[in-house]
């Protein structure tokens, strides 16, 4: 196991208003992402936990690209990652700031 | 002495040689190799029918065996080396020059085979490449073809696997060469007659059904979240705004996701009879929820697919069928219809390059062209306006008069940047041009040209080439798409940005796709029970794919 840890200033805060939500499954090749509306408007926060060691890099570009895509100012997510692809991270985390930035509670 | 009907004395004379091991035209199953021994010369070109699918396995077997002193050097014209038996012939000797198109299963062993310099080649062909070759310098002395049934005077029928049987015999019946057919059954009289009687010289009953692969079907329990992503990026960004009704898609699961998107996601974009509506396609499985919900009016196969036979039967307003109500396919016919009468090509392959061009080929594997290069190339020859194909002349070439310039078909490569086992699918440099320069071929085997393909589509975004006007920016918009590939990973962030705002580069928030809805909840089918249910139990899948 890895853990890792990203911190990014944010422009704009993230949309919605529920407090939590949690998108993909803990298993081989896929990932399980909570996402919690805890901080600052104008800061982020990333901690991995990854069964696969030696992809800081890789998790480094995929988690700043979604950053500047996404602005998901206020939000903390916490990663638990079974070894998946890069474009699967990309898209659990585009699923967590949407169903965060969805209404209800 | 000179004369000018010397082939057509010489067939007779092969013709005559067999007949000893016949009656009438019938040969029994163990007399095969007899027959063939009676029949071949030493060098002869011959056509051993292996299809994409239908293999005559029976003639294979009866060919491997042979006298070596009789029947030797062989030149094997046949579209598909499908069988070990094909390359077995090489091994021995009875075989020497290969000329061929598709070597799926067998792509490893043909690759030590090359290497290694137990076949002689000529060339790796596309499908119709080959069949026009039968026409004009590879015309077979022999054809051992495989039918359904045969009756008495040698009438075959094909089934529904058709496929390129009436090229081949069309090419040999009528050049002198001679034909020999392996059936399943002799019967009193034919369901339909596919390839008439006077074409077909011996006939050998097998004692059991030709060889037949299930190659398109794939089940929808293995389709993942990211190709249904890719696959709702095609929809809305391509085959909405271009308008598509007439297609080709290639094998795999980016585009058997396409289909059972159709029903779902397409439904709710409002689609239904705007796109998708005519296809040059096998009976793709996938397809029928589509075909059930409506959306589709025509589909022209190139063969037909393990299961499908009472689903086709029962949906004669979609398929092609004869008097007796299964399937006629046509390779030649479809692949044709593919180059001509299609506006779009989209299909999946294993390396594209930083100019687009793409091949199937890798370091240890020569898996052939089959027919993916006729439709995914642009016809030169066509002169019938449609929107999409103007458009995306139009996209190409703004500046140009309206009148005089000419569209062009869509070609489009979907696939996930990272594919099997996280071999990433954008490379520098193809392995298609090692294996050339090892291999000392002229060309390297490039299944799409660069410069036909016009977008290319993963779970990143769309890239559109036509509208890059540099070969810097054409480069841009495929690492722009490329994911964390390598070749992605390389970009240059500020042009890429560029070509997102040009609309060169599309992502999903900029098609407005919810990535929520890249879930396995979004597929028609999700399982092939599913599929079977769609069909009203008409659809009969392989035992490999049951799993009830």
């Amino acid at each position: 196991m890895e853990d890792l840890r990203f911190e990014h200033s944010v422009s704009a805060r993230a949309g919605g208003s529920r407090t939590s939500a949690i998108v993909g499954v803990v298993a081989s090749g896929n990932l399980e992402v909570l996402v919690e509306r805890v901080l600052p408007d104008t800061e982020c926060a990333i901690d991995i936990k990854t069964a696969a060691i030696g992809f800081g890099e890789v998790w480094t570009a995929v988690i700043g690209d979604f950053v500047e895509r996404h602005s998901p100012g206020g939000l903390r997510f916490s990663i638990n990652d079974g070894g998946a692809r890069p474009d699967t991270v990309s898209l659990r985390l585009a699923q967590a700031v949407r169903l965060i930035a969805e209404n209800g509670q | 002495m000179t004369g000018w009907q010397n082939n057509r004395a010489a067939r007779d004379a092969r013709i005559a040689a067999g007949a000893g091991f016949a009656r009438g035209k019938l040969v029994e199953a163990q007399d095969a190799t007899h027959l063939l021994e009676a029949v071949i010369r030493p060098g002869d070109r011959v056509c051993l029918e292996g299809d994409n699918q239908k293999q005559a396995d029976l003639l294979s077997r009866a060919l491997l065996a042979v006298d070596l002193a009789k029947v030797s050097d062989l030149h094997m014209v046949q579209s598909g080396v499908v069988l070990p038996e094909h390359l077995d012939l090489f091994d021995r000797g009875v075989a020497k020059r290969l000329d061929y198109a598709y070597s799926g299963p067998q792509s490893a062993r043909i690759a030590r085979m090359l290497f290694g310099g137990k076949i002689e080649l000529g060339a790796v062909h596309t499908y119709l490449e080959l069949f026009a070759r039968y026409f004009i310098d590879l015309t077979p002395h022999v054809a051992l073809i495989a039918a359904v049934s045969a009756d008495r005077e040698g009438n075959l029928y094909t089934g529904p696997n058709t496929e390129d049987t009436p090229t081949v015999v069309e090419a040999t019946a009528f050049k002198d060469g001679v034909v020999i057919a392996q059936v399943n059954e002799i019967v009193d009289a034919v369901p339909r007659v596919d390839i008439p009687a006077d074409r077909v010289h011996f006939i050998v009953k097998s004692d059991k059904p030709f060889f037949v692969e299930p190659l398109f079907t794939r089940d929808p329990a293995a389709i993942t979240e990211g190709q249904i992503l890719t696959a709702m990026l095609a929809i809305k960004g391509i085959y909405a705004p271009y308008a598509v009704q007439r297609l080709n898609h290639g094998i795999g699961f980016s585009t058997a996701a396409i289909e059972l998107l159709l029903p779902t996601f397409g439904e709710r974009l409002g689609l239904k009879g705007q796109i998708a509506t005519h296809f040059a396609l096998n009976p793709h499985p996938a397809l029928i929820p589509a075909i059930e919900s409506g959306w589709v009016r025509q589909i022209h196969s190139f063969g037909s697919e393990v299961g499908m036979d009472d689903y086709i039967r029962a949906r004669s307003d979609v398929y092609f069928t004869g008097p007796d109500g299964s399937l006629r396919s046509n390779r030649a016919f479809c692949q044709t219809a593919g180059l001509y009468a299609c506006d779009m090509f989209i299909g999946s392959t294993l390396q594209i390059d930083l100019q687009g061009n793409s091949s199937t080929v890798t370091a240890s594997r020569i898996a052939g062209f089959g027919g993916a290069p006729n439709m995914g190339a642009d016809a030169r020859g066509r002169r019938h306006p449609s929107e999409p194909w103007l458009k995306a002349g139009a996209e190409a070439d703004p500046d140009g008069s309206a009148l005089m310039r000419r569209g062009r078909k869509l070609v489009v490569q979907i696939g996930e940047t990272f594919g099997d086992k996280n071999v990433p699918l954008f490379v520098e440099k193809l392995d298609a041009i090692e294996l050339a320069e090892k291999l000392n071929l002229d060309l390297a085997p490039i299944m799409i040209y660069g410069d036909d393909v016009t977008h290319i589509v993963t779970e990143e975004g769309v890239a559109n080439l036509l509208l890059c006007r540099t070969a810097q920016e054409r480069e841009q918009a495929i690492r722009g798409v490329a994911g964390y590939t390598d070749v992605g990973r390389r970009r240059d962030h500020g042009m890429v940005a560029r070509l997102r705002e040009r609309g060169v580069i599309r992502r999903p928030e900029d098609l407005g796709i919810n990535p929520l809805d890249a879930d396995r909840s979004m597929l028609a089918a999700r399982s092939i029970k599913d599929l079977v249910r769609w069909s009203g139990g008409l659809y009969s899948p392989p035992s490999k794919f049951r799993n009830w």
